[in-house]
C-alpha cells in the first residue's frame, strides 16, 4: 500500500464484509504528531483461532486465492515506522483494528488522500452500513455520521449525485484540515 | 460549515427525479473490484472520476457499486460496464485517463472500447 488512506479503504473493507451494520473509523493526531487510526465495527467477528491467524498473509477469507495481505500490510506499515498495531475481536459482537503512525519518522508512508478514501466508504455501499468518521487534533475536531443523513435525506440513497457532492464538500471541509497530506 | 438542512433542500429536489427513475429499466451497473488488489493497484481515484464523469455529463441512469476479489489480481484495476440486455463487458488495468473514454463511448454511444477490455488484454 503506498498510503495511509489506500490502508484505511482496505480495512474498512472487512468490517463491510463481516456484514457490519456499523462501522467507525477514527483519527486521533496528538501534537508529537502521531497518528492513532481505530476501524471498528458490529459485523460477525472473529474465533480466537482466527484472530491469532490473521497477522499471518497466508490466512485469508477469501476463496479465489490463498493469500490475505490488508491486515500484514497495515501492521507492517504501523510498525516499520515507530508505530505500533493492535486487533481485537469476539465472535458476534465485532472487531477493532487499531494502528498508530509516527507522521515524522522517516519510514512512515505519507498520508495520502484520505479524504477520498471516506468518500469512496459512503458511496460505494449508499444502504449498509452506516458510517461514523470522526477526527481529533489539537483544537480541532471532525465527524461525519451517515445516520444522520439518512434521517434527513428519508428513502433517498446516499450515491444520489448531489448527496455525492454534498459529503465530499463535508468531508473537505472538516477532515481536511485535520488530515491533509503534511510536508516533513 | 455544510448543514444538513441543505439534504433536505436536496432531497425535495431529487424526489421528482427518483420516482421517474425508479420506473425506468435503462438501469446501467459499473462495479468496481475493491478487495486488497484493486485497492492497491489503485481503484479509488478510477472510482472517483467515473462518479466524476458522471456528474459531469448528468447521467442519471447510472450507478456505481463495488465488488471484492475475483482472482485475477494482476488485472486490477477492473471494472465492469453492464448494460441491460447486453453481455457485461469487463475493463482491465483502468488508469482514470481512460474513464473518459469508457463512458462516452461505452456508456453513452453503447460501443465497448475494445482495446482496454479483458479480452484485448488476455489475446495480447
Amino acid at each position: 500500500m503506498r498510503d495511509l488512506s489506500m490502508h484505511v479503504l482496505d480495512i474498512a473493507q472487512n468490517s463491510i464484509k463481516a456484514g457490519a451494520s456499523l462501522v467507525e473509523v477514527a483519527f486521533v493526531l496528538d501534537e508529537a504528531q502521531r497518528l492513532t487510526l481505530r476501524v471498528t465495527d458490529d459485523g460477525c467477528g472473529m474465533s480466537a483461532d482466527f484472530l491469532q491467524r490473521v497477522t499471518d498473509p497466508f490466512t485469508t477469507t477469501r476463496t479465489t486465492r490463498k493469500v490475505g495481505l490488508g491486515i500484514p500490510m497495515l501492521k507492517q506499515s504501523a510498525e516499520m515506522a515507530g508505530g505500533t498495531f493492535a486487533i481485537a475481536s469476539t465472535p458476534g459482537e465485532g472487531t477493532t483494528v487499531q494502528a498508530s503512525f509516527d507522521l515524522t519518522n522517516i519510514d512512515c508512508i505519507p498520508m495520502g488522500e484520505m479524504c477520498d478514501t471516506l468518500l469512496t466508504l459512503v458511496v460505494l455501499n449508499p444502504d449498509k452500513p452506516d458510517f461514523l468518521f470522526t477526527a481529533e487534533a489539537p483544537k480541532l475536531q471532525a465527524s461525519l455520521d451517515t445516520r444522520q443523513l439518512r434521517a434527513a435525506l428519508g428513502d433517498m440513497r446516499l450515491n444520489e449525485p448531489d448527496v455525492i457532492q454534498w459529503m465530499k464538500e463535508s468531508i473537505d471541509e472538516e477532515f481536511k484540515p485535520i488530515l491533509e497530506v503534511r510536508e516533513k | 460549515m455544510k448543514s444538513l438542512a441543505e439534504l433536505e433542500a436536496i432531497r425535495q429536489k431529487t424526489l421528482e427525479r427518483v420516482s421517474v427513475r425508479k420506473e425506468a429499466d435503462d438501469a446501467i451497473r459499473v462495479v468496481v473490484g475493491m478487495a486488497t488488489c484493486g485497492i492497491a493497484a489503485g481503484a479509488r481515484p478510477v472510482m472517483l472520476k467515473f462518479l466524476e464523469e458522471v456528474q459531469r455529463r448528468n447521467l442519471h441512469n447510472v450507478t456505481v457499486s463495488q465488488t471484492g476479489c475475483i482472482g485475477m489480481c494482476r488485472l486490477e484495476p477492473m471494472l465492469d460496464v453492464i448494460m441491460p440486455g447486453k453481455e457485461k463487458v469487463t475493463y482491465v488495468k483502468v488508469t482514470p485517463d481512460m474513464v473518459p473514454r469508457i463512458v462516452a463511448e461505452h456508456i453513452v454511444n453503447g460501443r465497448p472500447v475494445e482495446e482496454y477490455t479483458i479480452t484485448a488484454a488476455e489475446s495480447k
